[in-house]
């Protein structure tokens, strides 16, 4: 059974099409790169998928719960670190870990074995106790990346899980995402094409919020269909992909 | 039906506490009442033992001092993009609102609470009907959730915290001299009567002026109390459609 389903699915600001009709799935095991220019719809889609915006019209499936009619049971089932990470900046990481525990319903020993497994896994260990306002850039991302895979999530969404990182860390974090691999559906939305190799075992190419292609790494490169028949190098293909889609998309605030 | 209240309600409140936010508004609040009971209430020279002049001040007060404990409760989250994971996680929208509001109620509890030794005081020097005083205390409180309930919706209007807190007092204002010319001259020249005596039932003042003499009216904690309900539930709403985008 796939892990995420999306059928359809839609949104419209005003007049504008952030998200036109994409659908796909995802199965566990997979690491899905979301690929594609700023401002394609890979956010709103991520949005979308993890219940924060209601679509305009498709629907989302997460362990087969509707994200819309069933949100509690959906979200339970999600890590969501969302773009750039947003965290309190007052709080502590141990009280800001805390509260995400309790949020979720853990509670007493539940609660700390939960927040010490995830403060080992992104090794926060030396700041828990500091204000998170006071942490380094990649601290801030790390506490946002312990948040999400807190509760043992089925499905893990981040975006753009290693922005601001530097070399070591984006290491550190993409290991850690291959080591939580095979028993989650992950998706990373990301601009960064190394990346993709590095971690991802799929990789759907979005723009102007439709998907253009969709495919996998092979022995020769990467398999983007339809528009690409033979592999080769990711970066070419996604040249080849998201500059044959016509004007440059607009940047969208949803909120 | 609330799930996500306890946890956000906490904190909430321990957020008070995490900045200066909490020391500044409550030295702020007992030095305010203190002077205006003192100097301006008068409550040496009156000769009285009763807490009037102590408590004719408080929707005065609570008209600056609510919407700076409201203001911050969405229109924070809002402009740091925490919202976006407050409401990724499996509580649910009525939860988040009735948690935050419970925390800045709470915290203006403790705040009133730390005005006992005027009560103290007024029992030193003389022999007050402590029931009116209870009465007094519990109707302030009521009144100040109703200002909170209003500030919290108008701050999930915007992400903007010196405009929640603004549009706050403007709002406290006008639900404070609702019986007064101030906002009845604007009703009653064209409104059926009816119209302006409904609008003239929303005064805080009038209310909070029976409250004040000792007596809780059934009907006043009615209305506090629906006045509530009704701000929070429209703060869920507006919550809600910005999920629609």
């Amino acid at each position: 059974m796939a892990m995420i389903v999306i059928e359809s699915l839609v949104k419209r600001f005003g007049a504008f099409t952030a998200v036109d009709d994409v659908s796909f799935a995802v199965e566990r095991g997979t690491v899905l790169g979301f690929l594609g220019p700023n401002g394609a719809g890979k956010s709103t889609t991520m949005k979308m998928l993890t219940g924060f915006l209601a679509p305009t019209a498709g629907r989302v499936r997460v362990c087969g719960f509707d994200v819309e009619t069933r949100p509690l049971e959906a979200r339970r089932r999600i890590g969501y670190l969302p773009e750039g990470a947003p965290t309190y900046p007052d709080m502590t990481p141990a009280g800001f870990l805390g509260f995400a525990a309790a949020a979720r319903g853990l509670r007493g020993a539940a609660a700390r074995t939960a927040i010490d497994r995830a403060v080992d896994l992104v090794e926060l260990k030396p700041v828990l106790h500091q204000p998170i306002e006071t942490l380094s850039k990649g601290f801030k991302r790390r506490v946002g990346l312990a948040q999400a895979i807190l509760h043992d999530p089925d499905v893990l969404v981040l975006d753009e899980p290693t922005d601001g990182l530097d070399p070591n860390q984006k290491h550190q974090v993409r290991a850690l995402i291959r080591s939580m691999a095979t028993e989650k559906a992950i998706v990373i939305s990301t601009h960064i094409l190394e990346e993709v190799e590095a971690v991802c075992t799929r990789a759907i190419v979005i723009g102007h919020g439709r998907i253009l292609a969709d495919g996998e790494p092979t022995g020769h490169g990467w398999r983007l269909g339809p528009h690409m028949a033979a592999p080769g190098r990711l970066d070419d293909v996604f040249r080849s992909i998201t500059l044959g889609a016509g004007a440059p998309a607009r940047e969208v605030l949803p909120c | 039906m609330l799930t996500g209240a306890g946890p956000v309600f906490r904190r909430e409140l321990a957020g008070y506490f995490a900045t200066p936010v909490a020391y500044v508004f409550i030295v702020g609040f007992l030095l305010l009442a203190g002077i205006l009971t003192f100097y301006v209430g008068n409550l040496f020279e009156r000769g009285q033992a009763d807490l009037k002049p102590f408590f004719a001040f408080h929707p005065w007060l609570y008209i600056v001092l609510m919407p700076a404990v409201a203001m911050r409760l969405w229109a924070e989250e809002r402009r740091s993009g925490t919202i976006e994971l407050l409401l990724t996680l499996p509580v649910q929208v009525a939860g988040v609102v009735v948690g935050k509001f419970l925390a800045a109620w709470a915290f203006t509890a403790a705040a009133l609470g730390l005005t006992f030794p005027v009560w103290i005081t007024v029992n030193v020097l003389g022999d007050p009907d402590n029931g009116v005083v209870l009465a007094g205390y519990i109707g302030s409180l009521l009144m100040a959730g109703g200002y909170l309930a209003i500030c919290a919706c108008l701050s999930s209007l915007t992400r903007n915290q010196v405009v929640a807190f603004v549009v706050g007092v403007v709002a406290c204002l006008l639900f404070t001299v609702a019986g007064s010319p101030i906002v009845l001259d604007a009703v009653s020249g064209w409104a059926p009567s009816a119209l302006v005596d409904a609008v003239a039932s929303f005064s805080f003042l009038s209310r909070f002026a029976a409250i004040m003499n000792g007596v809780i009216d059934l009907r006043d904690a009615v209305f506090f109390a629906s006045l509530i309900a009704f701000w929070l539930f429209a703060n869920a709403v507006v919550v809600d459609l910005g999920k629609a985008g």
